[in-house]
């Protein structure tokens, strides 16, 4: 069956330097940077990368951080609670626009 | 007792009870042959160094049946070692400087004559270790005064415990595991086990409940003290941070689960020399509940006996065997994955 998203793709991401190196080798470097300890560290990222990958939706990013995340010590508990921060973050974004829709109302109303 | 929920391999009469059959299926996965990346790490061969720990496996007998149980062991299980086998564990122990003796198996408390043996060791000062599963100390009303017994003879008590909650550790040690591993840990603590001050030490260990690989030692060790001092009121002092090693049980539960392969990359991909030059083999000797002579746990469990002439402690020559090499096989990623593997911990 033909899919858009093929588990299998994930291990080829590095191939995106095949087509313009310099920019793809400019982003890993990035990446790399991003995701070693700083003032956060390495296991505080990988548990917000995971409620990222919700937010965003990235299959890839879903399945990579779930096991980095178990491979952190995470527990599931933990993890579904991360995944509650993104939905909670995306309802609240959708509902603080209510804010605006009220406003617009106001202003078309009598 | 632990709610028996699975037979062992060997009692199912399954395919990966035999090791040939397992050695051929981590041959089938078609990765860079261990051999050769020792090759490119200038290790192979594989050399000993100095001999220090004589790990012996008392027996398959066990009274828990843990999904990962890499030496298939259980109450089906009746391999253990005699007082006779013990007695020439005590003769080889005698041509060697090593400084410790690591008892494990199965539950080696589970050997009727496992008292006897460790009253032998202590009598000759060697440093004890025991790997105890720790419901064996709940099992029964005889095993109830086995921490004292372990204090009288200043044992180190390893045991394993792969999460701080019931969900993960029941999954794969079995239904009620953790509540009787937290009953037992209160019993430890009791005795003086694992309180600071006391000289009794207690270590966990933790192994991934699933097919993924062991998080940050000393990360993971943090978060283990004070969940279990907060929520069970329970102290230790070291954890070791285990990678589970394709063999046996845990082998077959990565083909049933559909993870053999990624397992497998995953291990490969993390191979570090760095933990591949301190891997656990170097340093042990691993003796079997008949008395023949192994590299490691995992190499007695695929029956890869030693290479040298005396395989069995009946003919241990300890120079014969300093100067062996190490019988490595795909299994080994297992080892050198990450910060590394071995019955300590982590090795890097
Ligand atoms: S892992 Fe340990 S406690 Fe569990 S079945 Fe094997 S020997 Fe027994
Ligand atoms: S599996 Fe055994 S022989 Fe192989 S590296 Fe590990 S300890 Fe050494």
């Amino acid at each position: 069956m033909k899919t858009y998203y093929d588990p299998e793709d994930l291990k080829k991401f590095g191939n995106i330097s095949d087509f313009q190196p310099e920019l793809g080798k400019k982003f890993f470097d990035y990446y790399g940077s991003v995701f070693a300890d700083g003032a956060l560290t390495k296991r505080e990222k990988s548990i917000i990368a995971l409620a990222v990958a919700h937010a965003i939706q990235c299959p890839y990013c879903i399945d990579a951080y779930t096991e980095d995340a178990m491979e952190r010590g995470y527990d599931e508990e933990q993890m579904m609670e991360a995944v509650h921060v993104a939905g909670a973050i995306r309802g609240g974004a959708s509902l603080v626009h209510g804010v605006q829709m009220m406003n617009k109302y106001k202003d078309l109303s009598m | 007792m632990a709610v028996l929920t699975h037979k062992s391999l060997a009692a199912q009469d399954h395919e990966l009870s035999e090791s040939d059959k397992q050695l051929k299926l981590l041959h089938e996965a078609g990765l860079t042959p261990f051999q050769d990346k020792l090759t490119d790490s200038g290790l192979f061969p594989l050399k000993p160094v100095e001999l220090d720990i004589f790990q012996i496996n008392m027996g398959k007998m066990c009274n828990q049946v843990c999904k990962h149980c890499h030496v298939d062991a259980g109450p089906d299980r009746k391999e253990i070692m005699t007082r006779e086998t013990m007695l020439e564990c005590l003769d080889a122990i005698d041509k060697t400087n090593c400084s410790t003796v690591d008892l494990t198996g199965g539950a080696p408390e589970m050997n009727p004559d496992f008292r006897w043996f460790v009253e032998q060791l202590s009598a000759k000062g060697k440093h004890i270790i025991v790997r105890c599963n720790l419901t064996i100390i709940v099992a029964n009303k005889k095993y109830n005064d086995l921490p004292e017994f372990y204090k009288k003879h200043n044992i180190e008590v390893v045991s394993s415990l792969p999460y701080f909650s019931s969900t993960k550790t029941d999954a794969q040690r079995g239904d009620g595991v953790f509540e009787q591993s937290i009953r037992a840990l209160k019993m430890l603590n009791a005795v003086g086990y694992g309180v600071e001050g006391s000289g009794l030490t207690l270590n966990l260990v933790y192994n991934p409940s699933g097919a993924f690989l062991p998080p940050d030692q000393s990360e993971l060790a943090g978060t283990f003290h004070s969940k279990l001092k907060d929520r069970y009121d329970v102290v230790f002092n070291d954890l070791f941070a285990i990678t589970n090693i394709p063999i046996s049980r845990y082998l077959q539960y990565l083909v049933a689960s559909g993870n053999y392969e990624g397992y497998m990359e995953k291990l490969v991909n993390a191979y570090n020399p760095v933990a591949a030059a301190n891997v656990m083999c170097r340093n042990t000797l691993s003796i079997g509940w008949d008395g023949y002579i192994y590299d490691c746990d995992f190499n007695q469990m695929l029956d890869l006996k030693v290479a040298a002439k005396g395989q069995h402690l009946s003919d241990f020559n300890a120079t014969e065997l300093q100067e062996r090499s190490i019988i490595v096989n795909q299994h080994c990623y297992g080892c050198t994955a990450g910060a590394g593997s071995s019955c300590g911990g982590t090795t890097t």
